[in-house]
């Protein structure tokens, strides 16, 4: 069986290329053989974020115009050989992004893959639309913030009304995973809280990632986190998402309360 | 519990459950509105329209404020005419 799956949010910089990039990863350590595709044309990083910036020769565009075969614009992984990496252009107008085009891409690569992970640039435009577009399973990418937050909610009314599923009386099967998470903040009321979240957007949760430095030093390295740092807590929080996509049932880790050394010398909650 | 009753001491909120309840009103509109043509955006483009068929309207005189509650919503147009309009169509007429 093969499982084309969407990482999305409607808002940007909440950690779409990040868990696409770490959820591909952990997929593919796990025995599965996966493809992340960039679905971000004109402002493409994925590329980057899995240390393949140099090695790209053709991308999603070209093979969606017949320019390039696929496996010509299929990137292998240098770390892991069963994670492949399909590029966005760079260059071109995400109009070139056609429906029936892009359609027979997934295609071809459901054939080749068990997931093909689709990386969503933000906002609801083209590409947005077409990255959800044939997707079987959804990751809808969540900031504990309200502006995150109504942009799921309206990305979750997309995912029930204009994917070929949706069309078709059958349902994308979606799930919330939360990035960013700061238990410190959460305990002082400062943020949302992982229920508030769930039950406004009426979704079952798929993982809970906390904020962690890790996020920032492996994507500076161009490595997924969940190779980079593979104990650190957002690696661990990522490898237990993957296990659930998977169909495990893994009980789900709520990032604690972190007290630094000063503080707890102090004797007082991290500030 | 215990930040419960530490921010009691300091004497601040939590922002948290205002952002909850913020997003809950919100939404609850915003996933009525979908698909959904906008009532009062069709309603005020239509009131322009005709006002304007006997008016020259000043885009910059036209004040259009929008309302939206949880049992009605009001669309206030204040649309301000120039007295002299009155008078030449008089001596047209």
């Amino acid at each position: 069986m093969s499982k084309v799956l969407v990482v999305t949010s409607g808002k940007g910089g909440v950690g779409k290329t990040t868990t696409t990039a770490a959820l591909g990863a952990a997929l593919a350590q796990s025995g599965d053989k996966v493809v992340v595709v960039d679905f971000d044309v004109g402002l493409r990083n994925l590329d980057l974020v899995m240390g393949a910036e140099r090695r790209v020769v053709f991308d999603l565009i070209n093979v969606v115009q017949g320019v390039a075969k696929l496996p010509q614009a299929l990137i292998r992984d240098k770390r892991l050989e069963n994670l492949w990496l399909l590029p966005a252009s760079q260059t071109r107008d995400k109009d070139a992004l056609t429906e029936e085009g892009v359609g027979k891409v997934i295609d071809d690569l459901r054939e080749r893959f068990d997931w093909v992970i689709c990386d969503s640039p933000a906002g609801i435009e083209r590409g947005a639309s077409m990255a959800m577009r044939f997707a079987d399973e959804a990751v809808i990418v969540t900031n504990p913030e309200v502006s995150s937050v109504r942009d799921s909610d309206r990305i979750i009314g997309m995912l029930d009304s204009k994917t070929v599923r949706a069309e078709k009386g059958d349902h994308v099967q979606k799930h919330i995973l939360i990035t960013r998470y700061d238990a410190t903040r959460a305990a002082r009321g400062e943020m949302l809280t992982i229920d508030d979240i769930l039950e406004i957007l009426a979704t079952p949760l798929l993982g809970i990632i906390p904020e962690s430095q890790d996020v920032l030093k492996a994507s500076n390295v161009g490595t997924p986190v969940t190779l980079s740092n593979a104990d650190g807590a957002p690696a661990r929080a990522y490898i237990d998402a993957a296990r659930r996509l998977c169909g495990d049932s893994v009980p789900m880790q709520v990032p604690a309360e972190r007290r630094r050394f000063m503080d707890r010398l102090l004797r007082r909650r991290a500030a | 519990m215990s930040m419960g009753l530490l921010r009691l001491l300091r004497g601040k909120k939590a922002s948290a459950p205002i952002a909850r309840e913020r997003l809950q009103i919100l939404l609850a509109h915003e996933r009525g509105m979908r698909g959904q043509p906008d009532l009062l955006g069709v309603l005020r483009e239509e009131i322009l329209a005709v006002v304007s068929k006997h008016v020259t309207l000043d885009p910059t005189k036209v004040i259009v404020r929008l309302e939206r509650g949880d049992e009605v919503s009001t669309l206030e147009v204040d649309i301000e005419v120039p007295n002299d309009v009155e008078r030449k169509r008089v001596a047209v007429a």
